[in-house]
């Protein structure tokens, strides 16, 4: 069991807690957690991307809120809290209230799903990679209700657009998804990275990287992001699913994106680049001579550490790409997933089956 | 009470002020140096406002960049009356602020886009340079600054139009003197 897990036991153990008591509260502190967690990534993210489109533009970007605009975000989050909340006339109204939480709360269920690090893993469960699709498909389901029930022709578009994105790049991430289960012989997503912790060349990546290539683009039409950003294009669709949304249910969406681009990343990096294991295969923090509980502790922030910053590497992949592309056409995002991608994730199935049984033979 | 209301008066007129995130809404010429004011030379992203929205619901500043005929402005009236409710308005260019250049003898421009909803801000020059439209944006900061929430109330009143909107959009009314434009005169 974690280490955090033993001492927070200790520590209730002493103080003659009730069990229900100590098990209640665990998981209150790992909600606790993973919402500061996302709240503070979103709000950095945010920033990240606007000072980063602003810099391959040669711009400054946001700099007069604090230091270096570092406190942009914030403003922008009060005042959507503050927005006046509009209410079309002609709304499913059921549907369009419940569509932003939607959009948000399976996005945030797949957060408890990452091995943030070998001793913090808020939900260990034997099919965290199934989880991880099924949920996925929720949150874009949530943008099919945003776009139906808004009473707007632009916002159906873009939710069928986005439905359609979805359920075509669904299925090259799921190939992939079982061919990485082939390698590591598991769903558990802490069993995928402890098989990959001993050198760099251990990761998935290296006998993978056709399935790393597919996982990646089939990821970003998933996450609508830019070259695939098609249900919010707003040289056709005004702002797409989500523009009848005002105020706080605006902003939900927009916290579910960027949720979701930082989680789509983490589960890349746990897959493909090792998770939270270094690529030296060994960790700082074992070459201090420290009582066993502290060297504990620094190698879980290590650990911490290396997983961000596999994820920021490819969420700056993501925003270079942003800067770069313009955006491709439906039939053809539609064309891309379905006659490039999906044959190629089958044959990577293949390759990766074969390579699984000549490893096991030699 | 009041020391309560002030404080959240503070934040609240920072947050607003220094995240105007403006409707994507160009008529005429100012819309490109609209356009170039978002661009390296000049970032208005500097100031928090390059977020252009493309949907009214999503904005808090309309920037009326161009000259508005009688066709354009049931629209305009419209994209107004779309936005959610702390939204300021820039009359950009001559041709906003009071019909410019078409003042004395045209047929289908309206003298002035104040003639249909209240502005803010007005920003002469024929077209303004994207200098002046940052500058404009920094004076209705500071004006947002002075607000506050207890006269919020009278604000709000006497930011709406005095125009009538009808269902089918193409005939507007004039309340004080009642004159009706069509579409398209």
């Amino acid at each position: 069991m974690s280490i955090f897990y033993l001492i927070y036991i200790e520590f209730m153990i002493r103080l003659n807690a009730p069990h229900w008591l100590i098990f209640a509260l665990w998981h209150l502190i790992l909600f606790i957690f993973i919402a500061i967690l996302l709240v503070i990534t979103v709000i950095i993210l945010v920033l990240f991307e606007r000072k980063y489109l602003a810099f391959y533009t040669r711009r400054k970007g946001p700099n007069r809120v604090g230091i270096y605009g570092c406190l942009q975000t914030v403003a922008d989050a009060i005042k959507l809290l503050f927005k006046e909340n509009i209410e079309p006339k002609n709304i499913d109204k059921m549907i369009y209230y419940t569509a932003p939480l939607l959009v948000f709360s399976p996005i945030m269920t797949v957060w408890f799903l990452i091995p943030f690090t070998s001793g913090l893993i808020p939900f260990d469960s034997s099919c965290s990679l199934l989880l991880f699709m099924a949920l996925l498909s929720i949150s874009i389901l949530a943008i099919l209700f945003a776009g139906f029930s808004s009473g707007n022709k632009y916002s159906l578009i873009g939710g069928l657009r986005a439905c359609a994105q979805a359920i075509s790049s669904e299925i090259p991430i799921f190939l992939c998804l079982i061919s990485i289960a082939i390698l590591s012989g598991s769903l558990n997503l802490d069993i995928i990275v402890k098989t990959q912790k001993d050198s760099i060349f251990d990761w998935y990546i290296f006998p993978n990287i056709l399935g790393f290539i597919i996982f990646f683009i089939s990821a970003l039409i998933v996450m609508n992001r830019t070259p695939f950003d098609l249900p919010e294009a707003e040289s056709e669709l005004t702002a797409g699913y989500h523009s009848e949304y005002s105020g706080m249910k605006f902003a939900m969406f927009f916290l579910g994106e960027y949720a979701l681009t930082f989680i789509i990343c983490a589960f890349t990096a746990t897959l493909f680049l090792g998770g939270y294991n270094s690529p030296m295969g060994f960790y700082f923090s074992d070459l201090l001579n420290l009582p066993i509980i502290f060297q504990e502790f620094l190698k879980n922030i290590e650990q911490f550490i290396w997983l961000m910053i596999k994820t920021g590497f490819l969420i700056l992949i993501i925003m270079w790409i942003r800067a770069t592309y313009p955006r491709l056409t439906t039939e053809r995002t539609l064309n891309l997933s379905w006659y490039i991608l999906t044959p190629l994730a089958i044959f990577n199935i293949f390759i990766m089956s074969l390579y699984k049984l000549l490893r096991s033979i030699l | 009470m009041h020391i309560i209301l002030s404080t959240i008066d503070n934040i609240y007129n920072w947050a607003k002020s220094n995240s105007l995130w403006p409707l994507t809404f160009a008529t005429s010429c100012c819309g490109i140096e609209m356009m170039s004011a978002t661009a390296s030379n000049f970032d208005i992203a500097r100031f928090g406002s390059e977020v252009f929205r493309a949907s009214p619901r999503q904005a808090d500043l309309l920037i009326i960049a161009g000259t508005i005929t009688y066709k354009m402005a049931p629209i305009l009236l419209q994209l107004y009356e779309q936005m959610a409710e702390p939204k300021y308005v820039i009359a950009m260019g001559a041709c906003s602020c009071s019909g410019g250049m078409f003042k004395n003898d045209s047929y289908s421009v309206v003298y002035g886009a104040d003639k249909i909803i209240p502005v803010d801000i007005y920003l002469p020059m024929c077209p303004p340079k994207p200098e002046a439209l940052i500058d404009a944006i920094k004076k209705l900061q500071n004006k947002i600054k002075q607000e506050s929430l207890i006269k919020r109330e009278a604000f709000i009143s006497s930011h709406k139009t005095n125009l009538h909107l009808k269902d089918d959009l193409d005939i507007l009314t004039l309340k004080e003197d009642v004159q009706i434009f069509k579409m398209g005169l």
